[in-house]
This record gives C-alpha cells, structure tokens and sequence, in this order.
C-alpha cells in the first residue's frame, strides 16, 4: 500500500484517498469553438507516461481536499506532493 | 424536548475494565463550520466560542465546547447534548454578514468513548495513524478510518479518546471494538 502525504493531514494509508486522474487539465477556454474530435480529446484523452506523472488525489476519508501528486508510475515513489491551483513542481 | 430517542447501538452494553473502558456518549450537539480562516468572521467567531478556530491541522481547542479542526477551512463544534440552537445562533450572530456556513450536523455522528491505559493499544487494532502520546497526545484529533469505517478521532487528557463515527457504522464499529478488546479484557472469554 502507498502511503500519500496530504498536504494537509501528513502521511496517510492510500485507502482514505480517491484517485482523481492527470492534473493540469485546463478547461477548454472557449468550448462551444470546439470540434466533436477536440472535444473527445479533452474529456477522454489522458498521458500515460512510465514514470513521473502530475495526478490528482483527494483525502476521501481525512480533511476531503483535493491535491496534486507527482508520482512515479513504475515505481510508486511520490517525487512531490502540492495544493491544488499550485505549479508542478519541476524535477530535480 | 424529545420523547425518548433510541442511540444507534441501543443494544450496546458499557465495558468497564480496570484498563480499558468502552461506552456510548449519545447525542452530541455538533455543528459543522465552514469559513476562510483569513476572513474577518474567524476572528469573531473565535471570541464567540471562547477560543479561537485552530488551523493547525490535526488539533482542536476546547472552552465550553470543542472546536476540532477538519480542514483548512472546515471546523466542527461539539458540545454537550441539546445544544444546537444555542451554538447555531451564537456563531451565526458572530458570523454577521461573513461568508461563513453554519449546519446542524448533530445526527450525523454518534460518538464512543474508549478510555483507559489499554486505550491506545485497541484503537491501534484497527487504525493506522501513529496513536503514541507523542504524536497523538491530547489536544489531536483526526479524521482517519478505524477497522475500515470511517471516524473521528480525538486524543483527550488521561488516555480517553473519542470516536466518533456514522450512525450506520457504529453497531458494526462497536462489535469490533468489543471483539478486538477481549483481549484486555479480564473475565471475558477471549
């Protein structure tokens, strides 16, 4: 099991949080401009990277905020833990 | 005010042992708060409750109720039973015209008490939070999950705690509180 550090509560088990996807997902500004295929791209279209991926969690079970969480998906290692609106951090 | 009003374990027998104590406290006034701590309502609420808002995570203060806190922006007010218009219109009169939301959440949570020496060990059972004084001495509380239910935890003076938990959760919490304390327990068939 994982152990996520929310930025409010500390280190917590990975069963009181809920997954929430990639972070950084801007809004289109101007959705109706959108064609059905940019459309599906936003919704449905996500990174799949092996390695350090910007997702979002939310402490379901502690203080209920949604964060953002740069994490590793091969390895698990949780590289940097930030608020949600903040910048990703940048890597080492 | 109210006829009698059967507690969510209603079935449930108090346990009293020399080192561990397990009973219900029911009907809690709680009231939910929620406000930006930055806005000036914050301060005046904290007059008004006779401590200020704690915004360190993790921590409540106490004068005539309890001010637990559970978010950056969330507090929950526990006082004693019958006391939720009193609390409403108190912080509702010192919120004014603040952006500030006040809920009854009185029913929400039923709350159990688990006191004594043996205390710690049998929430640590089922909790993964680190319950040694050190860290979770009086004056924390959390919101965490306890034997899979989800629960707040509030660390008091003298080894008592108090968990408070869903009304749907709590026979089932309670049947493994008193499962998992056999163990502690002298004269019980563990």
């Amino acid at each position: 099991m994982m152990l996520i550090p929310c930025p409010w509560c500390g280190p917590r088990d990975e069963a009181e949080f809920h997954y929430g996807g990639q972070a950084h997902v801007a809004y289109p500004a101007d959705p109706a401009a959108l064609s059905d295929a940019e459309w599906a791209r936003y919704l449905f279209f996500r990174d799949n990277p092996k390695g350090p991926f910007a997702e979002r969690w939310s402490h379901a079970a502690g203080c209920r905020r949604w964060f953002n969480v740069v994490r590793d998906t091969a390895t698990n290692e949780i590289h940097a833990v930030y608020r949600a609106g903040g910048q990703r951090p940048v890597s080492p | 005010m109210m006829g009698e009003r059967p507690s969510p374990p209603a079935r449930f027998e108090p346990v009293a042992d020399g080192d561990l104590r397990i009973a219900e406290v029911s009907f809690l006034t709680q009231v939910n708060l929620r406000l930006d701590p930055g806005d000036p309502a914050a301060g005046d609420i904290g007059r008004a409750l006779g401590v200020p808002l704690p915004t360190e995570p993790g921590t409540y203060g106490s004068a005539d109720v309890d001010v637990l806190w559970l978010g950056p922006d969330e507090w929950l007010i526990v006082g004693e039973p019958g006391r939720e218009r009193d609390l409403e219109t108190r912080l509702r009169t010192a919120a004014g015209t603040g952006h500030v939301a006040v809920t009854d959440v009185s029913a929400q949570r039923t709350t159990l008490l688990v006191a004594g020496p043996k205390a710690r060990d049998l929430l640590a059972h089922g909790c993964a939070l680190d319950l040694h004084p050190r860290v979770f001495g009086p004056g924390r509380c959390a919101q965490t999950m306890l034997a899979r239910a989800q629960v707040l935890l509030v660390a008091r003076d003298g080894d008592e705690f108090l968990v408070l938990v869903r009304p749907s959760f709590a026979g089932y919490l309670v049947a493994w509180l008193l499962d998992a304390a056999a163990e502690h327990l002298s004269g019980q068939p563990g």
